[in-house]
């Protein structure tokens, strides 16, 4: 994709990715399906994608763990695909029936998540600007501070990404496409780094 | 009290003082959580201990978490309720996340097994 003026990167946005040979890239096309079909989806294709890449790593031999190595990771995988899709479907602009995708990349040390949705620009400044507050914050300040706003049901879905960086150690960074096409919405892509 | 779906079961046991929570819950932010939560709330009633059991509880959303949260601090704003939570150390979002609760409430007792 080229680089225009207007597109915008914030925390650990790696480009170009570096090659592996797997990857798995899931792409949904809108269609008239219900809201509630579309929420059902996310949940049976994060299972997919946590129950697909578990299989690279070992059952573990340390009869101690209570959770093994390809456990560990189909929980991870599948919670944090789960609300990147959730987040994606929800903040996605409805007016241009554009897609949702979502790429898991394996390494050799790391997971890599891409998700990526077309969003108005209103609903990106939201997001820009709680972006913000999650790179100069202290995310356990910023967490438990969410937590009690979350309380009052008005945090909206901060508190998935949250969870990733506090609770997994997931290493967060985005991109902001504008669309020469359509100058009201943009491109917002995620990228979600686990170390494994 | 009981709510029944495919994907997951949420009942009160009056005799045991405990929420019982089984299954998947990846419902769609705190409206879809509502009818729960109410469940969680009327639980609370006179009762001067109240346990949370999340043993089979497989998968919980973000949105599941915050419902958590919410429900923690409306037990604080009581006072005088002994909070319990029963996890799961198997079930890795539990190990993760619900330590996070505490946060909100030093008291609650966090049993694991």
């Amino acid at each position: 994709m080229p680089q225009s003026s207007t597109d915008r990167v914030f925390g650990r946005f790696l480009e170009p990715l570096l090659p592996t040979e797997e990857y798995l890239t899931i792409n949904f096309s809108p269609t008239s399906g219900s809201r509630k079909e579309y929420w059902r989806n996310n949940g049976i294709s994060a299972d997919f994608l946590g129950d697909y890449f578990s299989s690279f790593f070992p059952i573990s031999e340390d009869t101690q763990a209570k959770i093994d190595k390809r456990n560990e990771i189909k929980s991870m995988v599948s919670f944090i695909a789960n609300e990147l899709l959730e987040n994606a479907m929800k903040y996605s602009e409805q007016n241009f029936r554009l897609p949702v995708t979502i790429s898991l990349h394996l390494y050799e040390q790391e997971l890599v998540f891409i998700a990526a949705n077309y969003a108005h620009l209103t609903t990106i400044a939201t997001y820009q600007e709680f972006i913000q507050e999650i790179i100069s914050s202290d995310i356990d300040d910023l967490y438990l501070r969410q937590m009690e706003k979350a309380a009052t049901g008005e945090s909206g879905s901060s508190m998935g990404l949250l969870t990733m960086i506090n609770d997994y150690n997931a290493d967060l960074g985005w991109k902001f496409v504008s669309l020469s096409d359509k100058p009201e919405v943009s491109k917002v892509i995620i990228m979600v780094r686990l170390k494994v | 009290m009981e709510i029944k779906t495919d994907d997951y079961q949420i009942w009160y046991e009056p005799e045991k003082s405990t929420v019982f929570c089984s299954g998947y819950l990846r419902l769609n932010g705190s409206e879809e959580y509502q009818p729960i939560m109410e469940l969680l709330i009327s639980a609370i009633g006179a009762q001067p201990i109240i346990t949370i059991n999340l043993r089979k509880l497989e998968f919980l959303n973000s949105s599941g978490i915050s419902m958590l949260s919410m429900f923690v601090i409306k037990v604080r704003q009581n006072g005088n309720i002994q909070l319990i939570f029963e996890g799961s150390s198997k079930i890795l979002w539990q190990t993760k996340s619900l330590k996070n609760l505490q946060r909100l409430m030093p008291t609650i007792n966090l049993d694991f097994s």
